[in-house]
């Protein structure tokens, strides 16, 4: 275990340092000089130079990422083209608006998927699966700025019910964040849902078709404990990776959806700095996503093999 | 011996329902095994062996649609409502299937498995039927039986977890034991052994035994009656004296013939040439006559040929009943 | 062993053809992208009316007879542009997952035929690339090379390289030990011509399925890429953009929300409806293992 742990860390560590480096070679992709264009009609040729030596880009290139990552290593990511204020504290602000968003999505997607997926298995050609069925490939058809636009229509505009867009911390007043999370997360909530459907679906007939299901049935066990003893668990085990991946793909993937309700997130702020070609401010929210990113599936491959105690021993 | 059978099985014919139509897996078989008893049902993979047992018991596949008479101890298990029938078979019914790899659960422990059937039938409290775990792994001879119950089957060797699955199977002490191919999987020492304990069980128990097998050798050695299948026929079946002395049928001629010799048992037995026909498409006629070394005449291709006794129980479903000597047990 | 190499393609695709014509799902998927293709392709000449015809005295009209999809707050016929805005659709989903496939392939190809430090280093970039998420991955590299149709398709396209190159390289890797290919490569065959002849054609259907999801994927991340306003620009329409100029009158103009999402939704779904008709015919073992197992007792 322990070793499993360490070897899936260093792989994690390398993987991490490849993605400094397609991080920091962003910067030099951008065509012509960058601070002149981040600058664009606000130039002055002073700030002008004090941004070039603080991004270092007056060293040769080699020297460039080293330093980079020196500083990545420290916390360090810069500072703002804009604003000049760090990069760090300016991503780490957005990231409980983002947080708060991807977890309601992904608690929303799972109280609809795993009743609908495990149901949808066990009556498998029932009218519930194929309606499940259908709930799935709409989902997965579906663009998620589309639904949240009909969302927006329907429920900020015909029926009044709920805010268009906006946002308010969770902290400061739990009820009106929720009336300004429920669409956003609803609508990234349903595609997510859709995507853990499918899968669940196909890992509960997988299981099903076990042989050792075979072996519980022929014990004249009730349904109800050959699903729940035999079967949810070795079904579910590779589900855990499954909700881990979305929600880590959440916290860096809803850029539209931020946009579109005006949700103060990292995907927003990515867009904001695109918008300005902010290009720190880009790298550091990029970086920290995909870290997150790789974060969350070194979790997740540790507490599967928790789970799952044929790893365990090896 | 009782003249009532532990389990009888009248006319029975299984249709699954897939993707390329309907096929015919069983197309009416009559066997039944007394208590004590063993009955060996022999036959190339896709004769329909398994499923009529499955069918029997109500564990074929869901399209599958079941037609005959099923008598568990005298109650028709087709005439029952399915929960009925659930709750007979874990009571009276032991599974025993063919590969110990796949068919134990991997993230339970043995001895939950070994348990949990006594809890739901025999409504012991878990602590109780942890006990009687520790006792059926103990029976089975598995050594440390009251450490090696907390342990997991990836942790057992493959004959020790065929051993695992069989005390699973004895949990209720079942009138009946059914063995889908138990030994195929294992290597040949290890089948001598789980064969011997099987044997073993059986005498001490006294449970009648349905042994599902494609090896003969096996057949020889256990069985007081054999069954031969073909294409979801029984072509064959007495006394494994009797049919083994003089076996009629030229496909179970032939599958003598193909046996290698008994001190290699458990290498496959089929080097018989071409293939048994299509579920989707059975023939008229007698199953075999494409393989058949005797290929009678269009009557055969045509005309399904009755089971017809030989001598005695003895029976077989050809025009062309073999007389030959064939070799002794 | 022998059939798998050449003789079966012709047959795989005979089946795969009847299978689509038979399954209704993917029929109907089928038909909406040749549809699709004949708009995409004639869409210029078959549109009622121009893209940029502005007419500012018909702003938003609902749908009628003239402008069965309304107007919008230019006064340009809805209709016309989503009919003309297929064609960046499909050729940005066509060109970023062409691209995706050549290169993903061939790296792949390499990694899992050679093994060894080859295969180590490019199945680490792959890695890296799988690090970031799918759109987020897409809009910086569009932010760095400036927005427009060029780089767009670039970016979806590198997007999704490595998971063909991972697709590949399993396939590949489960290839490579088969009888026939130790065989060719017993009689010296070589590299190129056991790739060629032998390992690709046995991989073909799981790239094949793959090909297809990924269109759809791609289409969608060609849209969201243009609602951000990271694709096509203006003058020049795309779905995604027309819905992010008409988010703000969406609720007095529901027709700017509607048609061209549904545009995206319906080519999405056409392209998944037919992918996972090719996945049941090319790649059985996904779905139907629970039958065969059920059944072969």
């Amino acid at each position: 275990m322990a070793r499993f742990v360490i070897r899936r860390l260093l792989q994690s560590a390398v993987v991490l340092l490849g993605v400094t480096l397609v991080v920091f070679l962003l910067l030099q992709l951008v065509p012509g000089d960058p601070v002149r264009v981040a600058l664009g009609t606000r130039f002055d040729p002073q700030t002008y130079e004090a941004l070039r030596a603080r991004a270092g880009l007056d060293q040769p290139l080699v020297v460039q990422y080293f330093d980079y990552l020196r500083r990545a290593l420290t916390g360090d990511l810069g500072v703002s083209f804009r604003s000049g204020r760090p990069v760090t504290s300016i991503v780490l602000e957005r990231l409980p608006a983002t947080l708060s968003l991807a977890v309601t999505a992904v608690l929303f997607a799972l109280l609809i998927a795993v009743p609908l997926g495990i149901l949808s298995a066990v009556r498998s050609g029932s009218f519930i699966d194929h309606a499940a069925r259908v709930f799935s490939q709409f989902g997965v058809s579906v663009p998620d700025f589309w639904m949240g636009i009909m969302g927006i229509l329907l429920f900020a505009g015909v029926l009044g019910w709920l805010p268009p867009s906006g946002y308010v911390a969770l902290t400061e007043d739990p009820a009106r964040w929720a009336s300004h999370v429920a669409l956003p997360a609803a609508t990234v909530g349903l595609v997510t849902a859709a995507i853990l459907t499918r899968f669940i679906r196909s890992s509960m007939l997988e299981v099903l078709a076990e042989d050792y299901v075979r072996t519980a049935e022929a014990k004249g066990l009730r349904t109800r404990t050959v699903v729940r003893r035999h079967v949810l668990r070795n079904a579910l085990i590779p589900v855990v990776t499954v909700v881990a991946v979305q929600l880590a793909s959440l916290l860096g993937g809803v850029i539209v959806i931020e946009v579109l309700f005006a949700w103060p997130g990292i995907g927003r702020l990515t867009y904001d700095a695109v918008q300005a070609r902010d290009y720190p401010v880009l790298q550091g929210a990029v970086l920290l996503v995909a870290a997150l990113f790789l974060l969350m599936n070194l979790l997740v491959d540790i507490l599967y093999a928790r789970l799952d105690p044929r790893i365990t021993v090896e | 011996m009782s003249d009532s059978p532990v389990l009888d099985v009248e006319g029975l014919a299984v249709t699954i329902g897939t993707r390329r139509g309907p096929a015919r897996a069983v197309a009416g078989v009559d066997w039944s095994v007394q208590a004590g008893q063993t009955l060996a049902l022999v036959g190339e993979s896709g004769s329909g062996k398994s499923m009529s047992v499955l069918a029997a018991t109500g564990l074929a596949p869901r399209t599958a649609r079941v037609t005959g008479r099923v008598r568990l101890l005298g109650t028709d298990l087709t005439e029952v409502s399915p929960e009925r029938r659930r709750r007979l078979r874990g009571r009276h019914v032991g599974f025993v299937f063919q590969d110990p790899m796949t068919s134990l659960n991997p993230v339970l422990t043995v001895g939950r498995q070994v348990s949990e059937a006594g809890e739901e039938h025999l409504g012991l409290t878990r602590r109780a039927a942890r006990a009687r775990a520790v006792e059926l792994l103990d029976l089975v001879g598995i050594p440390s039986a009251a450490q090696r119950v907390d342990a997991y089957p990836h942790q057992f060797s493959g004959g020790m977890r065929q051993r695992v699955v069989i005390a699973m199977a004895l949990a209720c002490e079942p009138d009946l034991l059914i063995a889908d191919e138990p030994t195929t999987a294992l290597d040949v020492t290890t089948q001598a052994q789980i064969v011997e304990l099987v044997a073993d069980l059986q005498h001490r128990l006294g449970t009648a035994v349905v042994w599902i097998t494609h090896d003969l050798g096996v057949v020889a050695g256990i069985a007081d009656t054999v069954a031969v299948m073909y294409a979801g026929r029984i072509v064959e079946q007495g006394p494994v004296d009797a049919v083994f002395a003089h076996p009629a049928h030229p496909y179970t001629v032939a599958l003598l013939a193909a046996r290698p010799d008994p001190a290699a048992r458990g290498a496959d037995l089929v080097t018989i040439p071409g293939a048994p026909p299509s579920p989707w498409e059975l023939p008229t006629g007698c199953a075999f006559f494409p393989r058949c070394p005797v290929r009678g005449d269009a009557r055969c291709e045509h005309e399904l040929p009755p089971l017809v006794p030989v001598s005695g129980r003895h029976q077989v479903r050809t025009f062309y009943p073999q007389a030959t000597d064939g070799e002794d047990r | 062993m022998s059939e798998t190499t050449g003789r079966s393609s012709e047959g795989q695709l005979r089946r795969t053809l009847s299978a689509l014509r038979h399954d209704p799902l993917a029929f109907t998927g089928s038909a909406v992208l040749v549809l699709l293709v004949v708009v995409g392709v004639a869409g210029t000449w078959l549109a009622p009316a121009g893209v940029n015809e502005v007419d500012v005295d018909r702003m938003l009209q609902a749908p009628s007879w003239a402008h069965p999809f309304g107007t919008d707050e230019l006064g340009r016929d809805v209709l016309s542009r989503v009919m003309i805005a297929a064609r960046v659709s499909l050729q940005v989903g066509l060109v970023s997952v062409g691209i995706a496939l050549t290169v993903g392939t061939t790296l792949g190809l390499l990694a899992g035929y050679y093994r060894g430090w080859l295969d180590n280093v490019l199945m680490r970039c792959m890695d890296v690339l799988f690090a970031f998420p799918v759109l987020l991955l897409a809009v910086a590299i569009v932010a760095v090379l400036g927005p427009g149709l060029l780089t767009a398709t670039i970016a979806v396209g590198v997007v999704y390289t490595p998971i063909f190159a991972r697709v590949t390289r399993a396939g590949v890797l489960s290839v490579r030990e088969q009888v026939f290919v130790r065989a060719a490569i017993s009689i010296g065959a070589s590299d190129l011509r056991i790739m060629r002849r032998h390992v690709l054609p046995n991989i073909a259907a799981p790239l094949i399925v793959q090909t297809s999801l990924s269109l759809a994927f791609a289409i969608l991340s060609e849209a969201a890429l243009s609602f951000l306003g990271l694709g096509v620009q203006p003058p020049e329409p795309a779905w995604g953009r027309m819905l992010y100029d008409g988010r703000g009158f969406v609720t007095e103009a529901w027709w700017l929300g509607v048609f061209p999402g549904a545009a995206i939704f319906l080519t999405v779904l056409a392209f998944n409806l037919v992918g996972d008709a090719l996945r049941d015919v090319l790649d059985p073992r996904q779905l139907t293992v629970s039958e065969a197992r059920r059944s072969s007792t």
